[in-house]
């Protein structure tokens, strides 16, 4: 009787300790406690993490080198949402399928879109027939692929004054979160955007050193419509070819003549999965196949575009060099 | 009109013109081949052999990566082995060659899975290792075109002893002259030509044009050397139409290439000179008196 007495006291001692810590932990930034916040995207929460610093912990759902159109997340996605603080989701029909998300983990808090504010364009390839193609079958391709071709580009990340207004957005919704962090927030993003000003400047000069007539690249994503009108390059879709697995002659052919007609130095065909093909139309239209171009996500750490500043001086290093010819 | 349909395909493009010396160096080489194959009931052994090679093309790629060399080399000596097994198996035991066949490249492939989930790789070797005409370079049409050249001049030197052998092989040995051995060389024949044509142009296309030409031309001709040519000109016209209509009708164009000969091959069964359905069921005009 004595030794149940005591296993049940020290059972309820515990009982009660446990209920007294838990609303602890679930505070904003107490001393050191970062706050959980979620960015849909690597490239977004890329830019959360340089504008809160120490003081967020922040998990991206779509990771580096994923696809936010076909994401399919998963129960670890909802319970991370849950525990969440601040949820930043880019905006313009980028992640179609965060609001089922936010229902399942009955997440309450606030959901700070990146592109309020931002003056959006409109999909551009769309008459291309390589890549989406419209017609009869555009409600069919519409429900297949996961952004919405009627509305908007949500890509204004590609563009580096929209990467500014993204800072303001994210400061706002990080004050709001936790307003004890407000000076260390908003000198983070004034540093950061500092950043953005000088790297726009750049991108600006070493694209301007390309004469106008050779800045057109042929690229399977159709992610840089506002790299295009800011930096004033032409992006075209490869013709003829999808991502199937067994070309046909006249698809390669079609894309031959399009390389050569539009004399176009910078081919960045990464949907063709034969890298054999890809060297056999480099030989026949005497243009070297460029390399790998970071458009929705960024790559694994260590890799060419780890952050989104990374990412901009890769694409354009190779943007540059395929452009040049060299 | 003509020429735009039929030549300026080719004129203006370097890949249609590879393409099109490819297959015809591939037709060829597998032509004679592909007669021998079906005169000795090995008919399946092209399709089993893309599925032998995996072992060592699994092996050379763990010895060395990504090379395509080791593991072509890799992919042929399994192959290789594969079918010399077979064979011995049908000569020392009661089993029939295909049976045996059927038993070592199942193996083969058991082993090749086995070792390239072991290995941890997501890399898919088939994809590495097995070509697309569309994109023959100088390398792949060297390696077809010398492989039928060496085909065609061993065989012209084999020719009797491996016909006697696939007809009545007890007379061989009984008058000395050692069956064995132009066994021994047709089988490496046909693995080199095989995994060749896998590097070259794709399994569907080694296998389909060694296969299907030869079925269609047992309609056409009697003898085996008839035989060889109405199977090469048969493979080489497959290969022809085939480019052509994946240039104008955009369809894939190692399937269009083996459709054609598929084409080819159903007519011969309809409507061929000897032993074809017509010629069987409607018999033309005989013993006129």
């Amino acid at each position: 009787m004595v030794m149940l007495s005591r296993r049940f006291f020290g059972f309820t001692a515990l009982g009660v300790v446990s209920l007294i810590a838990m609303p602890v932990s679930a505070q904003s930034s107490t001393a050191g406690t970062p706050v959980k916040v979620v960015a849909s995207f690597s490239i977004l929460a890329d830019m959360v993490r340089n504008v809160g610093g120490d003081r967020v912990a922040v998990s991206a759902l779509v990771g580096p080198d994923g696809d936010a159109h076909v994401f399919q997340p998963t129960p670890a996605d909802v319970k991370t949402l849950a525990d969440a603080k601040v949820v930043f989701v880019n905006g313009l029909g980028f992640e179609g399928w965060i609001e089922r998300l936010v229902g399942s983990a009955a997440y309450k808090g606030p959901v700070v879109v990146a592109t309020s504010g931002i003056q959006a364009q409109e999909m551009a390839h769309e008459d291309e027939k390589g890549g989406h193609a419209h017609g009869k079958d555009a409600k069919k391709e519409a429900k297949r692929d996961d952004h919405d071709h009627d509305a908007f580009d949500p890509h204004a990340w590609q563009d580096l004054r929209n990467g500014q207004v993204y800072v303001d957005n994210i400061l706002s919704g990080l004050i709001k979160a936790d307003p004890a962090g407000e000076a260390t927030y908003k000198a983070n993003a004034a540093a950061y955007k500092t950043k953005l000003q000088a790297l726009d400047a750049w991108v600006k000069a070493e694209l301007g050193g390309v004469p106008k007539a050779r800045r057109k690249v042929i690229t399977s994503h159709d992610a840089f419509g506002y790299f295009a009108s800011a930096y004033g390059v032409t992006f075209l879709a490869p013709v003829g070819l999808s991502t199937d697995a067994e070309p046909s002659a006249k698809g390669v052919a079609s894309l031959i003549r399009q390389v050569k007609k539009e004399k176009v130095t910078a081919l960045f065909v990464e949907n063709i999965t034969n890298p054999k093909l890809i060297e056999q139309i480099g030989r026949e239209t005497r243009v070297k196949p460029g390399g790998r171009l970071f458009s929705d996500a960024l790559s694994k750490a260590g890799g060419p575009a780890a952050s989104y500043l990374d990412m901009f001086r890769h694409n354009v290093a190779q943007l540059k060099a395929a452009m040049s010819g060299s | 009109m003509i020429y735009d349909a039929l030549i300026a395909p080719f004129a203006e493009f370097a890949f249609m013109r590879r393409a099109l010396v490819a297959s015809l160096a591939l037709a060829m080489g597998c032509g004679p081949i592909g007669i021998l194959l079906v005169l000795r009931r090995m008919s399946l052994v092209g399709d089993a052999m893309a599925h032998a090679v995996l072992p060592g093309a699994a092996l050379g790629f763990v010895l060395a990566g990504l090379s395509l060399f080791w593991m072509s080399l890799g992919g042929f000596l399994a192959g290789l082995l594969v079918a010399l097994l077979a064979g011995l198996v049908a000569r020392v035991t009661q089993l029939r060659e295909d049976a045996s066949f059927a038993a070592f490249y199942l193996i083969s492939l058991a082993t090749g899975v086995v070792l390239v989930s072991t290995h941890g790789s997501n890399v898919d070797l088939m994809h590495v290792l097995f070509g697309t005409i569309l994109a023959v370079d100088d390398h792949a049409l060297l390696l077809v075109a010398s492989i039928s050249s060496v085909t065609l001049l061993l065989l012209a030197t084999i020719y009797r002893p491996l016909l006697i052998e696939c007809f009545d092989p007890g007379f061989l040995s009984a008058t000395g002259a050692g069956g064995g051995v132009y066994h021994l060389v047709f089988m490496v024949l046909v693995v080199i030509n095989l995994v060749a044509g896998f590097q070259a142009l794709g399994t569907l296309m080694a296998v389909g044009m060694m296969m299907l030409p030869a079925a269609a031309a047992r309609f056409w001709a009697h003898e085996v050397w008839p035989l060889c040519m109405v199977a090469i000109a048969i493979g080489f016209a497959s290969g022809l139409i085939g480019l052509l209509t994946s240039y104008h009708f955009n369809v894939p164009s190692g399937p269009a290439i083996i459709l054609t000969a598929g084409a080819i091959y159903l007519v011969s069964v309809l409507a061929g000179r000897f032993d074809s359905i017509a010629a069987r069921y409607l018999p033309r005009a005989h013993l006129r008196a």
